[in-house]
């Protein structure tokens, strides 16, 4: 019984469903190609040891998309819509680190400010421009999708001007670091950066109202109101935490290569952001959330994208799958399925109480 | 009361955009303004209306930008009006708008093939001259005076006849591909699919769009370096996907370039690229010349004379550096 209980209790769970996206994905690939799962040890061009698989590579590549994810998932929860422009805050966070980098020689031979003061500068630009979009969204009340389809369509285009439209590059290797693999340690440091973020969004959640504050205000906001919370407020300050969770994903970004296109850095991100937090079962008209499931939903999404890569899926053929998936979960989340599955489940419980009472 | 407010600061905001716009219009027709009053003393101005793609798209545009605009000022005898979209309709209604500004020469990089016949039907009953640059359009040869255009396939094929004299036992090819259907991913993609249909030794690993970025460029050439296949060249059709081709080798420690294990191929002649081939990193970079302007000068000057130009459709020339000759010069000379 108790494990009966236990099992029922993890398919109601929200981390259920990218779990089992994750089993799918696992076995399909365990099916087709058990190769996909092994990982060597090998040495980079400068000699230092690097672990190489596909597996390193969804823990490499997803893990910008899972920092992203937690702050999608704080602005989801609170304001019920969704940031578009986090792909062009990516690059106005990115343009701006290069910039306080590179001062105005856009191919510098040594850096000229350390690059913990570009990523500071990066955050607090990153995080002005999400206080732009919670402005709009908490006090002016538009739309969220509406109010970041400003940014969406100007951003890239600040982010050209920071840099007046030149093309810096950084020589220096230890920038490369943040998106690479620091000497000696075989595992690529995006996942360490983003380990760290989950870190603190827990330790935030557990010690902080920050996550209740979140959840009431996204359930219903004029009860919260009355309770004496600001909604305003928290919707504000979930998108200052999206632009901090942007800035972190920009630097892994512009570290990885350790330039800049403006026009196709991050791009399309912010969807994939989206489909991170739907993967985990968050309702993305707010209210409950649960983080641990939109960051494995984060992963899931990569996995996805390495599997079809690996299969030679054109890709540009990449978002028609990631479609399929959105309608799978749109449909499953449906009122009329949901009433469905649930009598489905129903008739199941009692036909089994039958069964123990007979 | 806080709805009104609010609606009243949008109006507010709104009326404010409308003066705004009205101003930039003013501006915009201010120098035409300026032109007619005085044509007496200076008639001499030749004005050109310029459409062209947003110059942020890439360095090339960036590079092609400059170069027209250091080329159509009034030192050199034009009064030039430039306006920029990467959107078909947006540019059709800026060449709309010079046509009755009266423009004498309307010069178009058009961001889209199809779609033109009116308008360009429009400028000619004005009697204005079109000229195409950099892009070609599918429209009738009698609407347009000329056209300077790069010869996107030959350009693939001098890579790929590069690449052949190579003379290597086997070509494992993994090719990455710019944005679908664009006429430099064509060209640059047609060449080198005959070579290998040609070819028993010439093998493609994958062929995989990157459009235009170095990221995805990275994660195609990590999925193949992942399954363990081999390959001995990158054929990237622009720099930054082979730039970003190479990140994914050098975080495995595959050897590339002059000596390598992988010879790496770019388009584009970017700076930074030329000076990845002198360094030895990279093998072959394929130029897309993005300076028209010369030639545009030059056919103006022609039909100003009263003459039509030789030819109606004019190819730049394009070079293609090789690691083991390109020298300084041509680092300075033909990087954008």
């Amino acid at each position: 019984m108790g494990s009966k209980k236990i099992i029922s209790g993890i398919f109601r769970n929200q981390i259920f469903i990218p779990i089992a996206a994750l089993v799918i994905l696992a076995l399909f690939n365990l099916a087709a190609d058990p190769s996909f799962f092994k990982i060597s040890f090998g040495y980079n061009s400068v000699g230092n040891p690097v672990l190489s698989g596909y597996l390193i590579t969804i823990l490499d590549y997803g893990s910008e998309l899972a920092i992203l994810a937690i702050g999608m998932t704080f602005v989801t929860a609170a304001s019920g819509g969704q940031d578009i422009s986090v792909g062009a805050a990516i690059a106005i966070a990115g343009s701006v680190m290069l910039r306080v980098l590179c001062g105005h020689n856009s191919r510098p031979e040594v850096l000229q400010a350390p690059i913990i003061v570009a990523f500071l500068v990066g955050c607090i630009v990153a995080m002005l421009f999400g206080a732009f979009n919670g402005v709009l969204v908490a006090y002016f009340r538009i739309q969220p999708m509406v109010a970041t389809l400003i940014l969406y369509t100007a951003g890239r285009s600040i982010a050209a001007w920071i840099n007046n439209n030149e093309l810096p590059i950084i020589s220096q290797p230890s920038f490369g670091y943040f998106g690479g693999f620091i000497p000696g340690v075989p595992i690529p440091t995006p996942f360490f950066i983003a380990v760290a973020c989950m870190i603190v969004t827990f330790l935030v959640l557990k010690f902080t109202t920050l996550g209740l504050y979140t959840q009431s205000v996204g359930i219903n906001e004029s009860s919260s109101r009355l309770n004496g919370l600001s909604p305003t407020f928290i919707k504000f300050l979930s998108f200052v935490l999206l632009g901090l969770c942007v800035a972190v994903a920009g630097l892994i970004k512009v570290s990885r290569l350790s330039t800049i296109n403006y026009s196709v850095i991050a791009k399309d991100i912010e969807m994939d952001a989206i489909l991170a937090v739907a993967l985990g079962g968050n309702a993305l008209s707010g209210g409950k959330f649960n983080m641990a499931s939109s960051i494995l939903g984060a992963y899931v999404i990569q996995f996805l994208t390495t599997t079809l890569y690996k299969f030679n899926v054109q890709s540009d053929a990449l978002p028609a799958y990631k479609a399929i998936v959105v309608i799978i979960l749109v449909v499953m989340s449906a009122p009329a399925v949901r009433e469905k599955l649930s009598s489905i489940s129903n008739k199941f419980k009692n036909k089994e109480t039958k069964g123990v009472s007979m | 009361m806080k709805k009104k407010l609010f609606s009243a600061a949008l109006i507010l905001a709104l009326a404010v955009g409308a003066v705004g716009c009205g101003g930039g219009a003013a501006d915009a027709n201010a120098p035409d303004a300026d032109a007619t009053e005085t044509e007496a003393p200076s008639g001499d101005l030749i004005k050109v209306g310029i459409i062209n793609n947003d110059p942020n798209e890439s360095g090339y545009r960036t590079a092609n930008d400059a170069d027209m605009k250091a080329m159509f000022t009034a030192e050199n005898g034009y009064d030039a009006q430039f306006a920029y979209s990467l959107k078909n309709d947006e540019q059709i209604a800026a060449a709309q708008k010079f046509i009755q500004d009266d423009v004498d020469y309307l010069l178009l990089s058009a961001a889209d093939t199809a779609g033109w016949d009116s308008v360009l039907q429009d400028a000619q009953n004005a009697g204005i001259q079109v000229i195409l640059f950099d892009r070609t359009i599918d429209a009738d040869e009698s609407l347009y005076a000329a056209s300077i255009v790069s010869d996107m396939d030959a350009e693939g094929q001098k890579a790929v006849d590069w690449l052949a004299e190579q003379g290597l036992d086997e070509y494992n090819i993994i090719h990455i591909q710019g944005v679908m259907g664009s006429a430099a991913q064509q060209g640059r993609t047609g060449a080198l699919d005959a070579k290998v249909e040609e070819n028993d030794n010439w093998n493609i690993v994958t062929q995989q769009t990157a459009e235009w970025n170095a990221e995805k460029a990275q994660q195609i050439v990590q999925s193949v370096i992942d399954a363990g296949t081999p390959f001995n060249v990158i054929y990237a059709e622009n720099d930054d996907m082979a730039k970003g081709a190479v990140a994914a080798l050098d975080a495995k420690g595959i050897t590339h370039g002059v000596d390598g294990d992988v010879i790496i191929m770019g388009f584009d002649t970017n700076k930074w690229a030329l000076e990845e081939l002198q360094a030895g990193n990279w093998n072959y970079d394929g130029q897309c010349n993005p300076f028209q302007a010369s030639y545009i000068d030059e056919v103006i000057k022609t039909l100003e004379a009263g003459e039509t130009p030789e030819e109606k459709v004019i190819i730049m020339d394009e070079k293609g550096f090789d690691a083991a000759s390109i020298t300084q010069e041509d680092v300075d000379q033909y990087g954008i």
